[in-house]
C-alpha cells in the first residue's frame, strides 16, 4: 500500500475565540476524488487553505505522501504539487490565458540574458497552456483573448486547467461550478474526471449534492468545524447527506 | 484564400480590441497637426516649430512614461512635480561640488538626480505597498516633503550658475544629426526601453497582473509588494531623468515650476488609454498623450488663441478618456 498524496490529523483552526475548526482529520489518495461538504461556515474554504499552505493551522499535522510537512506558504505547497482553485476565481481579467498560466512562473527566451532581464517567451506559454486547455476540452474561440471576453465558464475552465496544469499531486476546487449553468457544469465534471484518471488526487468543495454523488469516490461532511461524516461512493444518498450536513439524525 | 481571410478579420479583431487603441490615437493627433497646418502651414511645419514641439516635451515624455507604469499597477503618483525640482537641486548642488564643468561633473549631477528620484520613488512604494497607505495620500505626502526639501536646501532661489556647459550647451542645446534634440533623444530611449519592459518582459507582466487582480497575482506567488515599490521606484527615477533633462534645456533649476507635472503625466498616460483602474497600460500611448495636450497649445499660440483655451481642451479630452475607459470595463 501506497502512502496517501495528503493526510491531515487533529486539525485545529482558531480566529480569536472562533473555531474554525476542531480537530478534523482529513485524507486524499492520488487518483481519488473526495467531496468536501457542509454547511456556510462549517470549515470546508478553511480546510483546504491549510492544506494548500495559504494558512496555517493553529494545531495539527499534515503528512505529504507519507511524510511530515510543513508548508511555509502556498508557492511552497505548490512546490509539493498542491494546485486550488479559489472560491473567488483567481484569473486576471486583463490578461490572456497563458499569461495567467505562467503568471509567477514564467518561462523565457534568448539565454541568460533573456533571463536577467525576464524576456519572456510568450510562443511557448501559449503553445504549452492551449495544448493543455484542449486536453481537458477547454475550447476558446480566441485563445489570446482577455479572460473578461470569455464566458463564466470558459472562465472556470481557464482556471481548473491552469490548476491542472501545475498539479502534480492534490487538485483543490472549492466550489468550482457555483456560479455555473447546466451544461457548463457538465464541462467542469468531464475535466474533473480527466484529471483524475491522471492519477491526480482531488478535494472537491460543493454544494451540488447530485454533482458530489455522481463523481465523488468519496464525501467527507463537515460540520462546524468538525467532520460530521465520512461515506465511501454508494453508502448514502441524498437525504443521507442532508441529514449529515444540518446534523438531523 | 480561406487563410488570408481568417488573417483579415484577425486583423480587424486586433484594431477593435483595444490593444491598438493608440493607432486611433494618433490619427487623431496627426488630423489635429493637420488642422492646425491647414490654418498657418509656414508656421506650423517649420522645421522650427517641430523641433520645439518635440523637444519641449522631452522632460514629460519621460515622467509620463514612468507614471504609466504606477497608474497600470492601479496606484497614482502625484509626488512626480516635487521629486523632479528635488533631483534637480540635487544635480546642481552636486555639479556644482564637483567642480562645476566637464563631464565628470554632468555625469556626477546625472547620476544623483536619478539616486534622488528613485530614493522618493522607493518611499512611495514602500509606504504604497508595505504600509498600505493609499498611494494618493501616500505620494501627496511625499509631494509636500520633496518640495519642501527643496525649497530648504535653496530658500527658494533657484541656482543658475554651475551648471557644466556640457550639459547645458553640448545636451540642452545640441542635436543630434543636427536634427533631433539630445533631450528628445533621450526621451526616445526612455520610451523603447519602457515599451520593452512593459510588453515584453515579467515585470511588466507582473505590473499589468497587478492592477487586473492583485489578490490572483498574490496568489500565485509573486511578490506583489517588491513589484509595486519597483514600480514606484521606476517612476522617482524618470523623475530624476526628467530633472537632468530640464536642467539641460534651461540652465537653471526650476523650484517653483511644474507643480501640476503629475497630473500631466497621469493625464497623458490615461489619454493614451492607460486605465486608471489598472491592468491596460499603452507606453506609445502615453507619448501620444503628451502630444495632444502639446500640439493643441502650439496650435492655439501660433493661431494667436488664448492659452486658457488649451487647458479647457484638454480638461475635455481627459474627462471623456475616462469616460470612454469606464464604459470599456
Ligand atoms: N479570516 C477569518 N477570520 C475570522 N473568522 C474566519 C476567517 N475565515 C473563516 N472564518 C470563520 O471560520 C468559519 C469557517 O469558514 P469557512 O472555512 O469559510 O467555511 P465554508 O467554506 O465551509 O463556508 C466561519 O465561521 C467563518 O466565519
Ligand atoms: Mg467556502
Amino acid at each position: 500500500m501506497t502512502a496517501p498524496a495528503l493526510k491531515a490529523r487533529g486539525i485545529v483552526k482558531r480566529y480569536g475565540h472562533i473555531e474554525a475548526l476542531r480537530g478534523v482529520d482529513f485524507q486524499v489518495d492520488h487518483g481519488e476524488v473526495v467531496a468536501l461538504i457542509g454547511d456556510n461556515g462549517a470549515g470546508k474554504s478553511t480546510l483546504s487553505k491549510i492544506l494548500v499552505g495559504a494558512i496555517e493551522p493553529t494545531e495539527g499535522t499534515i503528512e505529504f505522501e507519507g511524510g511530515p510537512v510543513v508548508f511555509k506558504g502556498p508557492a511552497d505547497a505548490r512546490r509539493h504539487g498542491l494546485e486550488i482553485v479559489y472560491q473567488d476565481l483567481a484569473l486576471a481579467p486583463h490578461l490572456e490565458p497563458a499569461e495567467n498560466f505562467y503568471l509567477g512562473r514564467e518561462i523565457y527566451r534568448g539565454g541568460a540574458l533573456g533571463r536577467w532581464l525576464g524576456l519572456l517567451d510568450r510562443a511557448t506559454m501559449r503553445r504549452r497552456a492551449i495544448e493543455a486547455m484542449r486536453t481537458l476540452n477547454v475550447n476558446l474561440k480566441d485563445e489570446r483573448g482577455r479572460i473578461s471576453e470569455l464566458s463564466g465558464g470558459q472562465q472556470q475552465g481557464v482556471a481548473v486547467a491552469r490548476a491542472a496544469f501545475w498539479a502534480s499531486s492534490v487538485l483543490f476546487l472549492d466550489e468550482p461550478t457555483a456560479a455555473l449553468g447546466v451544461r457548463q457544469r457538465s464541462g467542469v465534471h468531464d475535466m474533473i474526471k480527466k484529471v483524475q484518471q491522471n492519477g491526480l488526487g482531488i478535494v472537491l468543495i460543493s454544494h451540488d449534492l447530485p454533482e458530489v454523488m455522481d463523481v465523488a469516490d468519496r464525501i467527507h461532511v463537515l460540520r462546524r468545524g468538525e467532520t460530521a461524516k465520512i461515506y465511501e461512493r454508494g453508502e448514502t444518498d441524498t437525504m443521507g447527506l442532508v441529514a449529515a450536513i444540518t446534523g438531523a439524525h | 484564400m480561406a487563410r488570408r481571410a481568417a488573417d483579415s478579420n484577425g486583423l480587424m479583431r486586433l484594431l477593435a480590441s483595444g490593444r491598438f487603441r493608440w493607432l486611433w490615437l494618433l490619427v487623431c493627433l496627426l488630423g489635429l497637426f493637420a488642422f492646425f497646418a491647414a490654418w498657418n502651414p509656414t508656421a506650423v511645419l517649420s522645421t522650427y516649430n517641430v523641433r520645439n514641439i518635440i523637444g519641449d516635451a522631452s522632460t514629460l515624455l519621460i515622467v509620463a512614461v514612468g507614471v504609466t507604469f504606477v497608474v497600470a499597477t492601479a496606484g497614482i503618483d502625484l509626488s512626480l512635480g516635487a521629486v523632479l525640482i528635488f533631483c534637480q537641486v540635487i544635480a546642481a548642488k552636486t555639479m556644482i561640488a564637483v567642480g562645476g564643468s566637464g563631464w565628470d561633473a554632468t555625469l556626477a549631477g546625472t547620476a544623483a538626480a536619478l539616486l534622488a528620484g528613485i530614493a522618493w520613488g522607493t518611499l512611495n512604494g514602500v509606504m504604497v505597498a508595505r504600509l498600505r497607505i493609499p498611494p494618493l495620500i501616500a505620494t501627496l505626502g511625499t509631494l509636500g516633503m520633496a518640495g519642501g526639501t527643496a525649497l530648504l536646501i535653496t530658500n527658494g532661489i533657484n541656482v543658475r550658475t554651475g551648471i557644466p556647459d556640457e550639459l547645458t550647451l553640448v545636451i540642452g542645446a545640441g542635436r543630434l544629426f543636427n536634427l533631433l534634440p539630445y533631450t528628445s533623444v533621450v526621451a526616445i530611449v526612455v520610451v523603447a526601453a519602457a515599451v520593452f519592459a512593459l510588453n515584453y518582459t515579467r515585470f511588466g507582466l507582473h505590473v499589468l497582473g497587478i492592477g487586473s487582480n492583485e489578490v490572483a497575482v498574490e496568489r500565485t506567488g509573486v511578490n506583489v509588494a517588491s513589484v509595486k515599490i519597483r514600480v514606484y521606484a521606476l517612476s522617482g527615477a524618470c523623475a530624476g531623468l526628467g530633472a537632468v533633462v530640464d536642467l539641460a534645456r534651461f540652465s537653471t533649476t526650476a523650484v517653483g515650476a511644474y507643480s501640476t507635472l503629475s497630473l500631466e503625466a497621469i493625464a497623458a498616460a490615461v489619454i493614451g488609454g492607460t486605465s486608471l483602474f489598472g491592468g491596460v497600460a499603452s507606453i506609445i500611448g502615453a507619448v501620444i498623450g503628451v502630444f495632444i495636450p502639446a500640439v493643441l497649445r502650439n496650435g492655439f499660440v501660433i493661431l494667436g488663441v488664448s492659452s486658457f483655451w488649451q487647458q479647457i481642451a484638454v480638461g475635455i479630452i481627459l474627462v471623456t478618456a475616462v469616460y470612454i475607459d469606464q464604459r470599456r470595463r
